[in-house]
């Protein structure tokens, strides 16, 4: 391979990788934007998804069988399913917590993470579960370049799940309180808006997008495990923080960034895939040092 | 005062035992324009926070068109047709001058957030509906040129107007506003008293309105109330106001007094 066709490749690995970021730190940056909070639990929605997609899947492939087409609707109903438990999350541990200090609704989110992780760990014995699906290998050459199918479908449901997330926020009524909620949520009652509910809307959406980067992940790699949320929740909280916390469009963008970075990070000389986490976090310190208010966010301003 | 549109009786707040209103009885009729005036710490902008559900008063009535708004959420208050506007600017930064108008039509709105999402045809219908109708608050408040702005890039009395148009769309039939005229220069004070004047005459809504520039007070209200240290010490009329006494001392003990009561 010469070193364009492994720099093609790389990128489109970091492209894959980059998709199932960006979706988990969509939902981070949404809820952060709404109620201020780093929600470490979200990373655990993403483990969630991705056994309760499995579990679809396995129950209707002898119906539908295990490609992309029963992967959809396994995400489909994964999204719903984690949707509503990102709901009734934030109904019983954060919403109580809202006038609390920051620091105790911090460690709640550290809480029901552990409670979801170990509810897993329970349910699974601690062991790998294979994600069986019919994926096949097929894919196209470009150059020297092999794309399979399923990087294109994977890459394509991500791209459209982020248009619709982006045509949600900027042109409907809902998506508009959602932003408006992150700026000022006083002033939104005032406006007749009712902020639970644009919060529960928020934790819905937030979750159901972690469930469906979980459920094509699990396909993806053929594998889940209890554990696989923690790395990807951190990933998500960087790729968040890239982008700038809060900014949707920012959270899109540090998602594929981070995944190309790490990527291309593994190809230096030195540097081999084992050093990729180190590389990641080495980058959110850097920006944190640099460049706190991410790519595209913006300095927040005190008000009075 | 039974026909009053809002109605305040016997309302009393306190915050760790410091009275901040007392006993206090207050209405806006119907249709009407009213200031709130007093020195500053009177417990003005208090009250507002009683109208709009931000402050429980801990005794006394609130009604609203006959009904009562003490149990009722801010977001439902607003929904049952009170707005308001304050004297800071507070627009949602980033987004832009027709997206912040359009945020205070949420409670007169039906398709919800799996409405957006399930029936696009509908939810297409409600949006144009949504455009529209914040075009035409942005018109009524004469800055429809400024559509494609951020709204926070705009100039300060532009911001203003944003916000009272914002407040508009909500459909209000009282609009309480928080020093409308903060920060405004001669001619856009000129400009506010008419937008006021039209707000109530070719909308129907009511206007009630704290303020400190007493020369704007004394021209636009119908009725004046005077608040000092959390008590009505007089309502009446501009010419009334001016001649009471208690309001004269009142303002004696402010150092902008003779600023204040400069006619």
């Amino acid at each position: 391979m010469s070193l364009l066709d492994i720099l093609a490749h790389q990128l489109l690995n970091g492209l894959v990788l980059g998709s199932f970021y960006a979706l988990v730190a969509l939902g981070y940056t949404m809820i952060f934007g709404v109620i201020k909070l780093l929600n470490f639990a979200h990373g655990d929605l993403y483990m969630v998804g991705g056994f309760i997609g499995f579990i679809v899947l396995s129950a209707i492939s002898s119906v539908v069988g295990g490609g992309w087409f029963g992967i959809f609707i396994a995400m489909l109903l994964s999204m719903l399913a984690v949707g509503f438990l990102g709901v009734v999350i934030e109904r019983i541990a954060y919403h109580p917590m809202l006038s609390a200090p920051r620091l105790s609704i911090l460690i709640t989110a550290l809480a029901v993470s552990l409670v979801l992780q170990n509810t897993a760990l329970a349910l699974t014995n601690g062991q790998y579960t294979a994600f069986r699906s019919d994926l096949g290998f097929g894919g196209i050459t470009l150059g020297g370049l092999f794309i399979t199918y399923n990087q294109m479908v994977l890459v394509a449901a991500a791209a459209v799940l982020m248009i619709a997330l982006e045509f949600f926020v900027t042109h409907t009524q809902y998506g508009r309180a959602m932003r408006a909620v992150a700026v000022d949520a006083d002033m939104c009652e005032l406006l007749g808006i009712n902020v639970a509910a644009v919060i529960g809307v928020t934790f819905f959406i937030g979750s159901a997008l972690a469930a469906a980067a979980g459920t094509m992940a699990g396909a993806y790699y053929g594998s889940l495990w209890y554990f696989m949320g923690f790395l990807i929740g951190l990933k998500a909280f960087t790729a968040a923080v890239i982008g700038g916390i809060g900014s949707i469009p920012g959270a899109m963008l540090g998602g594929l960034v981070l995944g190309l970075l790490e990527a291309l990070g593994t190809q230096i000389p030195g540097i081999g895939s084992e050093w990729k986490d180190v590389f990641s976090f080495a980058v959110l310190i850097l920006v944190l040092v640099f460049k706190p208010t991410g790519l595209l966010g913006r300095s927040e301003q005190e008000r009075m | 005062m039974s026909g009053a549109l809002l109605q305040l009786t016997g309302v009393g707040l306190a915050f760790a035992g410091n009275r901040v209103l007392d006993e206090v009885d207050f209405a806006v009729p119907e249709r009407g324009i009213v200031s709130l005036i007093g020195p500053n710490g009177a417990g003005k902008t208090s009250l507002f926070n009683c109208i709009t559900g931000f402050y429980r008063p801990h005794v006394g009535a609130i009604t609203f068109g006959g009904h009562d708004l003490r149990r009722l959420k801010p977001h439902r208050i607003t929904a049952a047709g009170i707005a308001r506007t304050f004297q800071n600017l507070r627009l949602f930064r980033e987004m832009s001058v027709p997206e912040n108008v359009m945020s205070g039509m949420h409670c007169r709105t039906h398709a919800g957030a799996f409405g957006a999402i399930f029936r696009p045809p509908r939810q297409r219908a409600e949006e144009a509906e949504i455009r529209a109708t914040a075009a035409e608050c942005l018109r009524f408040v004469d800055i429809a040129g400024d559509w494609n702005r951020v709204a926070t890039t705009l100039p300060y009395g532009h911001q203003r107007r944003v916000e009272i148009a914002r407040a508009l769309a909500t459909r209000p039939r009282l609009l309480l506003l928080d020093e409308p005229a903060a920060g405004l220069h001669g001619g856009e004070k000129q400009e506010l008293i008419a937008l006021i004047n039209r707000i109530r005459d070719e909308r129907g809504i009511a206007v009630l309105l704290i303020e400190h520039d007493t020369g704007l007070v004394m021209k636009v209200s119908e009725r004046i109330s005077v608040l000092d240290h959390g008590v009505m010490i007089a309502e009446g009329t501009a010419k009334e106001i001016q001649a009471n006494p208690r309001v004269i001392e009142a303002y004696l003990g402010q150092e902008d007094a003779g600023a204040d009561l400069e006619l």
